[in-house]
């Protein structure tokens, strides 16, 4: 195993865990703010990478259409918040379960109806095509390099957001009071559905860059729902760096487990059966630290609500 | 004597009427919701044509969605057999779906015909009278691009996901595949994100990449991999590079060799009708999978016309005579109820503006499976 491998790898799972991390973001911020658990948030990713493939392909433009799946998802989500979400604050999590479970099929099939059941294609923009040489003789495709960036300035963004701005003082406060924060003024229904649409918002963008690089179809966002679920467990519901600590740890463990766990088990194991032991037990590793986290550590790393 | 007589040949009347147009009802279990639906809209497609056309209107098609869930195809399978009491089944298109169901049907007597999958836990030993497989054994592609593959490759990196029909694939293409392997790797089913997989496949020092993905997986491996830099050449099997996927790669499967028992360009009369009727219905070109479906659906029209669904023995029979004109040209049943048939290796090229495959040679002629002498039919 060389280190331009190692360093790959490395990269590979921190851009995994940066992509997981703009899906959790709003899914943890929803619930921190609303203390709401949307299921939908999948079907909000999806709206992004429809929007995007779609616009691209009619404007030929991968640019146009990134702005096209923002706007498209934060629409969206705040027309999801207004029409449905709204109702179901005050109930408790099994009705909202139910509601956005509901919202996932309508948003499934709506999508079918729209643009059919094969996948859609969105490629690359030219400007981030190829690859670039890393230290240590290795390659790393560009793309997945920008993608960790926009994850690190989102990252930034939201902190600031969250910590410097007035807007940030009142999803603080929405969190920690919501009766209090509405008697002292504050229109907490706009409140809501701002918080809504900037979580959703940042699911249409990761589903946006993710759409091109894998294929843009139905049900793409439930797979990446599961996952982003898993990471605001270990994070801490409701802790924006409760999601990006998590985020990152699932991104490399999960790589890392892939490349690593069917080698050392070739060491014990004849190669034949190596491979897919070793497939099947790092398909479960991130589930395994979930569970070793809820066993230590019960409310996750950083808890918003300890 | 002769009231007797006149009643039996009245009751043989009635018979040979009935094997005409009695109702026979056909339960279909295939993805259509999901990463794996554009396979089952595929096959659902083809066979609801396929029976359409034949102007048989005692047909009741009874259609259900998998969601390419095992537990929730089990259940389907249940509900067709008990309450809507189905003659024939069909329509799985993923191999942990058909494991979990089809032994359960095929021991309650129902007839299952395959139109894709074909595990080889039910191809040697596990082989049963009730089951036929009208589409391949999973093996079989495999075999021809690993034949093929010696060719031009020494040391060839396989991958495959990991379910049953993934370990067939590349079990299959190391049967025949006589270079090294730089590597082995069975992913997740369902994976999005071929990063480490590819990281791998650079680092790993092979001249080739042969890789067993269908649906969205190839499209997520072949969008990444062109992207990483790597430039080892690709091939794989037909579900890699079929015409449901082919739009979404884009053209970076352009040029890529790949096989297959049938490809849109395949000379004769029945593949041209049924190219150009399924084109003209749908609006797109159809895939591997619709191919399949459609000989399924037209296998079962022909067997119904030899014979009564209601007699299962006759019934087998006729289907195990395969008497239809099948759009991959040749085509017959091993002892197995599994096809002998050819194996081409076509390679992705542009009509104009759609991205297609061609038939560029012929890897096996007559091929049967390796697990045929081990069933005891």
């Amino acid at each position: 195993m060389s280190l331009a491998l190692l360093i790959e790898q490395l990269l590979n799972g921190l851009q995994l865990g940066v992509m997981l991390f703009l899906i959790a973001a709003g899914l943890t911020l929803i619930f921190g703010v609303m203390g709401l658990i949307n299921l939908a948030h999948g079907s909000l990713y999806m709206v992004g990478a429809f929007a995007c493939a779609s616009v691209a392909a009619a404007t030929g433009s991968f640019w146009i259409g990134l702005v096209a799946s923002l706007a498209a998802s934060a629409a969206a989500g705040a027309l999801m918040e207004i029409t449905v979400i709204r109702r179901l604050y005050a109930r408790d999590h099994l009705d909202q379960v139910l509601a956005t479970f509901a919202l996932i099929l309508v948003f499934s099939e709506g999508t079918r109806w729209l643009f059919g059941s094969f996948p859609l294609y969105l490629d690359i923009p030219p400007a981030l095509q190829g690859a670039v040489a890393l230290p240590g003789g290795g390659q790393y495709p560009l793309y997945r390099l920008a993608i960790i960036g926009v994850g690190v300035l989102v990252a930034a963004g939201l902190y600031l957001l969250i910590g410097r701005t007035r807007l940030g003082m009142r999803i603080r406060a929405g969190e920690t009071d919501r009766e209090m924060i509405a008697a002292l003024g504050v229109d907490i229904r706009a409140l809501y559905t701002l918080v809504f649409a900037l979580g959703a918002a940042l699911a249409g963008l990761a589903g946006a860059l993710v759409g091109a690089l894998q294929s843009v179809q139905v049900g793409m966002g439930e797979p990446a729902l599961i996952l982003a679920f898993v990471v605001i467990v270990i994070g801490g519901i409701g802790s924006i760096k409760g999601a990006l600590v998590g985020a990152v740890l699932v991104g490399l463990v999960d790589t890392m487990g892939r490349f690593l766990l069917p080698k050392l088990l070739a060491l014990t194991l004849p190669a034949t059966q190596a491979g897919p032991v070793g497939a099947a037990l790092a398909s479960m590793l991130i589930y395994i630290l979930m569970a070793l986290i809820l066993a230590f550590r019960p409310s996750g790393l950083f808890s918003a609500r300890s | 004597m002769r009231k007797i007589l006149a009643a039996g040949a009245a009751a043989l009347v009635l018979m040979a009427g009935a094997a005409q147009a009695e109702p026979v009802k056909i339960g279909v279990i295939t993805t259509l919701s999901g990463g794996g639906a554009g396979l089952g809209i595929d096959m659902r497609d083809a066979f609801e044509l396929a029976v359409r056309q034949s102007g048989n209107g005692e047909i009741e098609l009874v259609v259900e969605d998998d969601a390419q869930k095992p537990e929730l195809a089990v259940q389907i399978a249940e509900k067709m057999i008990q309450s809507d009491k189905v003659d024939l089944m069909t329509g799985i298109i993923w191999s942990n779906l058909a494991m979990a169901v089809i032994p359960n049907a095929v021991a309650q007597d129902i007839i299952y015909l395959s139109p894709n999958a074909g595990p080889s836990a039910l191809a040697g030993a596990n082989c049963h009278p009730n089951y036929f497989n009208v589409a391949y054994q999973n093996d079989n592609f495999h075999e021809a691009m690993g034949e093929y593959d010696n060719k031009d490759y020494k040391k060839t990196f396989i991958l495959a996901p990991n379910y049953p029909a993934g370990k067939d694939a590349l079990t299959g293409f190391k049967r025949y595949y006589k270079g090294d392997l730089a590597g082995e790797v069975y992913t997740q089913v369902g994976q999005t994100d071929y990063a480490a997989e590819i990281a791998e496949i650079r680092a790993s020092g092979a001249d080739s990449v042969y890789f067993f993905l269908p649906g969205g997986m190839g499209i997520a491996f072949m969008k990444q991999y062109a992207q990483s830099g790597v430039d080892i050449p690709v091939t794989g099997p037909g579900f890699s590079f079929s015409q449901d996927v082919l739009p979404a790669i884009g053209d970076a499967a352009l040029g890529v060799k790949n096989s297959g028992t049938w490809a849109k360009d395949l000379d004769n009369a029945a593949n041209k009708a049924f190219v150009e009727a399924f084109s003209k219905e749908y609006g797109r070109l159809p895939s591997i999978y619709a191919a399949q479906s459609w000989d399924t659906a037209n296998l079962i029209l022909s067997a119904l016309g030899k014979a009564s669904v209601k007699d299962k023995d006759a019934f087998r029979a006729a289907l195990k005579e395969a008497d239809f004109a099948s759009v991959r040209g040749k085509f017959k049943f091993n002892r197995n109820n599994h096809p002998i048939q050819d194996i081409y290796v076509t390679e992705v090229v542009k009509e104009g503006d759609v991205l297609t495959n061609r038939i560029i040679d012929t890897a096996f002629t007559d091929h049967g499976d390796a697990y045929a002498d081990q069933c005891a039919m």
